[in-house]
């Protein structure tokens, strides 16, 4: 973080302290939102912004831990605008904590220029179609679920599942079909991570050995909870610079937006706000917004940004208000599940709840393969199918089914074991051909989402003499 | 204009210290970026404002100014083709490809003027003075509600400015008004009409499943109720590309960015197949993605339906598509809590059902001012907390609506699209469009059956969704082997309704829109198997051997296989099925396994 240039000094103002609200007496020309440094006699600075202003009073929300601070000796400065990060050339490679500062014991970050932490609202009018497709190697995303640049597709995960994995693969293989030389680059946002998680990224970048085109902020699960809240918008105004100014194809990785949405939370109560759900405040789906909306492409400029972010859903619960309001925002979800985890299935990945949006913009002909939305939306169906068989089965068992219900079952556990579960990334065509193998095992005439003529392309002659 | 002094500030709320008299409602502007703000609240000599803008920056002390005068939109020919924010400030234009606050000029653009009345004539409010090349449309210049008197001037035809001053008329007090190809109005007040009329027309939808099952009059009101994921906003970009009003005016009000611009490049990509010209030619977009002022979002909606009635008052129909109205009630209850009002039920403000009702009371089939017939169509999507549909947004809206569209989470996930509900959705405009309906039977090959055929199959294809759920539930308790045979076709002839009727891929280059005569053909053709398929029953086949007949694989691929006005592969397709049933019925006599089956059919 570049030194802010002090317009005003307050010493000896302050007269309460609130959790992380400092309420000061206004003796200065403040605007609203605007960013202040409030240094204690311990010599820290933290950072907060204007929460409230009237004629007599300032209410400072801090947004790093209060601890060490008193009310005679506290002084705070006003640079006269809102929260500003510097960035330059020379940001890859860095290890810097939740506000950009380096933890890495490096030099200081080179400053070419300065861009606001919020951001401003990207116009819709400027942004390009999301479309080209991004093969992430993981055959539930790639076939089923398409990321395509540009896209906000979150990991809705639980605790104790394998999202942080899931995330290195990703991070690891993502590519695009046409072999263009890529100004590829990570931004990873730890928001209130363990340490060891925090530790897994770092190594697992290092080996693959690509920490030289990363940058990483880690706000740990130790630090102050209120500087969660700036975490995730120092690493978008990171990625926004790397890809807009830079000109880079920019995969930001968050984990965990619980943990920022339960920090909203706490600076929501100490504020004494209305709640709605769960005690989090009314505001929670347009401040999630705010982040989740500056993915994008901008008509005109090289560089895209991209965003996985990582969520764990409190109790396995896809309704609790973090979750629920992340669907509505991002394009999609990749849904984890226990039961499949516990078989040993790795990636874990439930298609059924699993969506992407953009995916009809990036995949089928011209973009991936032509056949590929007609054989994405057959296997669905199917699935979907073996998943209601499979749930008759449980309450009158195997017999009682019809045989079109017994094939599904076995297709359902096919589907599972041979085409969801992998050990290595597998292409798209690798993918496609293992689908084409499994739906071979169904009636002919059940496909009704393919076409004569894929079925006899595909199918028939995989089928031998099963199809009808 | 009175002026106020800031007083304080946060979020989108601000109070100030008036220096005149200020009204409710009255709009103003902040500080020297203008910022656009509305006054919501006065007590003695403080004003409490709620501001469009971020309001980043704003200080005590800060000047604020009244405009006079409520929050007003400039409505003219000119909004067509446009893409605007909430405030209907144009966003098409600017130099930054991000959104800075403050204020923003309208593009000025020429149209060719025709006048349609000459110096001396009286006009009355509403009345048309001229028209206007709009492109794909054929507009008119209005003069505004409340205003009437006799022209004093009026220009030649040619092309002129949107904004230059086209005729003057003398009111009956003496003085002088200048009319233009546009004018302003106050968004929150409904445009006056003559009177409204009763609904007849459907609004074609292109969704079988809703002009069949669930059909909006145009002149009604429909809300699609939805969790996320289950394709609200890929039916409501649907339902803009292809229904049948004549102006669109879609209102993306809190949704994402991309998708934002994903409809409009598709709009401008899109030929209309009335005009041959790009489909945005009659389609204005308010687009106020999550991620904008969230006060403007609550305005969004207001704005968008002001427009619909503008061009509904020059004897057009509109249809307004809103996405959501959950995050408008949202952007209520934001700044509800703001004012430190007390919450209600889910902490919205207790005039949520209020401010509902009052916005699909605006929907509307009306005899305009200048004696036309048009209409306002109101489709509002509904985004339910973890889908539940008892949350407060979605049971005051059932409250008001008439068509109600509820979307499923479990057909959304087997990419059952649209994921319409069919037990759960209604629509109490069924009754006001049979008749139209029986036209389209009556002009099919083979003509009207007796009675109205459309209100017979409609009632048979509900009876059927109800009995499939029913032995859904059934079969999971005693097994699906244990049904009896008739029950087993019941269930067959659901699923083929299923996916050859109801399920419709909004990505399908034939079937993403379906035109009224080919529902009508693909609802008759669908009668005709159920009647074929009891018939086999009776004569000896079984379920089984009925869902092996590959003319089945036909049937439901027919929105796939078979486009709009090819009544030729209707008819194959029912002589190929009256031949399969045929030759079913002359095995099944003979055949051992029908045989075995029959004393069962018998039974029941």
């Amino acid at each position: 973080m570049p030194p802010m240039r002090p317009l005003l000094e307050l010493a000896g103002g302050a007269r309460r302290l609130e959790g992380p609200l400092l309420f000061l007496q206004r003796k200065v020309e403040v605007g609203y939102n605007e960013a202040v440094e409030v240094v204690g006699d311990d010599g820290v600075v933290r950072l907060g912004r204007v929460a409230a202003v009237d004629r007599e009073r300032l209410i400072v929300e801090l947004l790093e831990g209060a601890a060490g601070l008193d009310l005679p000796r506290t002084v705070v400065r006003f640079p006269g605008e809102a929260l500003h990060f510097g960035l330059g050339s020379g940001v890859l490679g860095r290890v810097l904590d939740g506000v950009g500062r380096p933890l890495d014991g490096g030099p200081p970050l080179p400053v070419s220029c300065r861009l606001r932490i919020d951001g401003l609202p990207l116009n819709p009018v400027a942004r390009d179609t999301p479309q080209d497709f991004i093969e992430t190697g993981v055959t539930a995303i790639d076939l089923m679920n398409s990321l395509v640049r540009g896209q906000k597709l979150p990991l809705f995960s639980a605790g104790g599942l394998p999202h942080d994995r899931i995330a290195v693969a990703i991070a690891g293989h993502a590519r695009l079909r046409s072999a263009r030389d890529d100004q590829f680059a990570i931004v990873f946002a730890g928001v209130g991570i363990a340490h060891d998680t925090a530790e897994y990224f770092r190594t697992s970048l290092q080996d693959s050995g690509a920490l030289q085109r990363s940058v990483l902020f880690l706000n740990l699960a130790g630090d102050a909870s209120t500087q969660r809240l700036l975490t995730p918008r120092y690493a978008l105004t990171a990625a926004e610079y790397l890809a807009f100014v830079e000109g880079r194809h920019v995969l930001v990785i968050m984990t965990d937006m619980t943990a920022y949405c339960e920090a909203l939370r706490e600076v929501a109560g100490a504020r004494g706000e209305v709640p709605a759900r769960k005690g989090f405040p009314g505001y929670l789906y347009s401040d999630l917004a705010s982040i989740y909306e500056r993915a994008g492409c901008i008509r005109g400029r090289p560089g895209t940004l991209t965003q996985l972010p990582i969520l764990t859903m409190p109790s396995d619960d896809i309704g609790h208000p973090v979750p629920d309001l992340s669907g509505y925002i991002t394009e999609g979800q990749i849904v984890l599940s226990r039961s499949l985890d516990r078989a040993g299935v790795w990636p874990p990945v439930d298609v059924l709840p699993s969506l992407s949006r953009l995916m009809k913009d990036g995949t089928g002909e011209g973009f991936t393969d032509a056949d590929h939305p007609a054989l994405a939306s057959q296997l669905y169906a199917a699935y979907a199918r073996a998943a209601q068989a499979r749930l008759l089965a449980r309450v009158v068992g195997e017999d009682g089914l019809s045989d079109a219900d017994r094939r599904y079952i076995r297709f359902g556990m096919r589907f599972e074991a041979e085409l969801i579960a992998q050990q290595q990334p597998r292409s798209l065509e690798q993918s496609m051909r293992c689908a084409w193998e499994l739906l071979a095992g169904l009636p002919g005439g059940e496909l009704t989402r393919l076409s004569d003529e894929q079925i006899a392309r595909h199918i028939a002659p995989r089928a031998g003499g099963v199809a009808r | 204009m009175s002026r106020a002094t800031t007083e304080s500030i946060a979020g989108p709320v601000l109070r100030a210290r008036c220096d005149g008299p200020f009204a409710m409602g009255e709009a103003l502007r902040v500080g020297r970026a203008g910022l656009l703000g509305e006054v919501v609240r006065l007590a003695g000599d403080e004003l409490v404002a709620q501001l469009y803008e971020d309001t980043t920056g704003v200080k005590p002390g800060d000047q604020v100014e009244g405009l006079g005068r409520p929050l007003m939109v400039w409505l003219g020919p000119s909004l067509l083709g446009g893409i605007y924010d909430g405030l209907l400030r144009p966003l098409d234009g600017l130099d930054s490809p991000f959104i800075a606050p403050g204020e923003r000029r309208r593009p000025v653009r020429r149209f060719s003027f025709e006048p349609l009345l000459a110096v001396g004539s009286p006009v009355a409010p509403g009345q048309p003075f001229g028209r206007i090349d709009g492109g794909a449309l054929d507009l008119r210049c209005l003069v505004p509600p409340e205003l009437a008197g006799e022209i004093v001037h009026i220009v030649a035809a040619g092309t002129y400015r949107d904004d230059e001053p086209l005729a003057r008329l003398r009111t009956p007090a003496g003085t002088e008004r200048v009319l233009a190809m546009g004018h302003e109005w106050p968004v929150r007040r409904p445009r006056p009409v003559r009177h409204r009329l009763p609904t007849e027309a459907p609004l074609l939808t292109g969704q079988r499943v809703l002009d069949t099952l669930f059909p909006v009059a145009l002149g009604g009101k429909a809300a699609i109720p939805g969790g996320f994921g289950t394709g609200k906003t890929v039916l409501l970009e649907a339902l803009a590309k292809s229904c049948s009003a004549d102006v669109i005016v879609y209102v993306g009000c809190g949704e994402r960015g991309n998708e934002i611009a994903g409809t409009l490049a598709e709009l401008c990509a899109l030929v209309d197949p009335r005009s041959g010209r790009p489909l945005s030619e009659r389609t204005v977009l308010v687009a106020n993605t999550s991620n904008m002022p969230v006060a403007a979002r609550e305005a969004s909606i207001y704005c968008g339906v002001t427009i619909a009635e503008y061009f509904r008052d020059q004897g057009l129909d509109v249809a307004l598509l809103a996405d959501s109205t959950s995050r408008w009630a949202e952007a209520l209850r934001e700044v509800s809590g703001r004012l430190g009002e007390m919450p209600g039920e889910g902490g919205y403000p207790a005039y949520l059902g209020s401010r509902l009702a009052e916005f699909y009371e605006r929907a509307a089939r009306v005899t305009t001012l200048a004696g036309g017939h048009g209409s306002v169509t109101l489709l509002g999507s509904v985004s339910p907390q973890a889908g539940d549909f008892s949350e407060p947004v979605t049971s005051h809206t059932t409250r008001y609506v008439r068509s109600f569209w509820a979307l499923d989470a479990r057909r959304a996930q087997a990419r059952f699209y649209p994921a319409i509900d069919p037990l759960q959705s209604y629509s109490e405009d069924a009754a006001a469009v049979a008749e139209w309906w029986q036209r389209i039977f009556a002009a099919l090959p083979g003509g009207g059956g007796e009675g109205n055929e459309w209100v017979v199959l409609r009632r048979r294809v509900l009876t059927l969704l109800d009995d499939q759920a029913r032995l859904g539930r059934m079969a999971r308790i005693v097994g699906k082997d244990a049904l009896q045979a008739p029950q087993r076709l019941t269930l067959l002839c659901a699923e083929v309704l299923g996916e050859g009727f109801l399920r419709q891929s909004a990505f399908s280059p034939n079937d993403r829109a379906c035109g009224a005569e080919r529902q009508a053909q693909m609802l008759r053709i669908l009668g005709i198997f159920l009647d074929l398929g009891h018939q086999a029953l009776t004569t000896g086949a079984n379920p089984e051997a009925i869902a092996g007949l590959p003319v089945l694989r036909r049937l439901q691929r027919v929105g796939e296989e078979i486009a709009d006005g090819d009544r030729q592969a209707f008819a194959d397709l029912e002589r190929e099925m009256r031949q399969s049933f045929a030759a079913l019925e002359g095995r099944s006599g003979s055949s051992e396994e029908a045989r075995s089956d029959a004393p069962d059919a018998s039974a029941s």
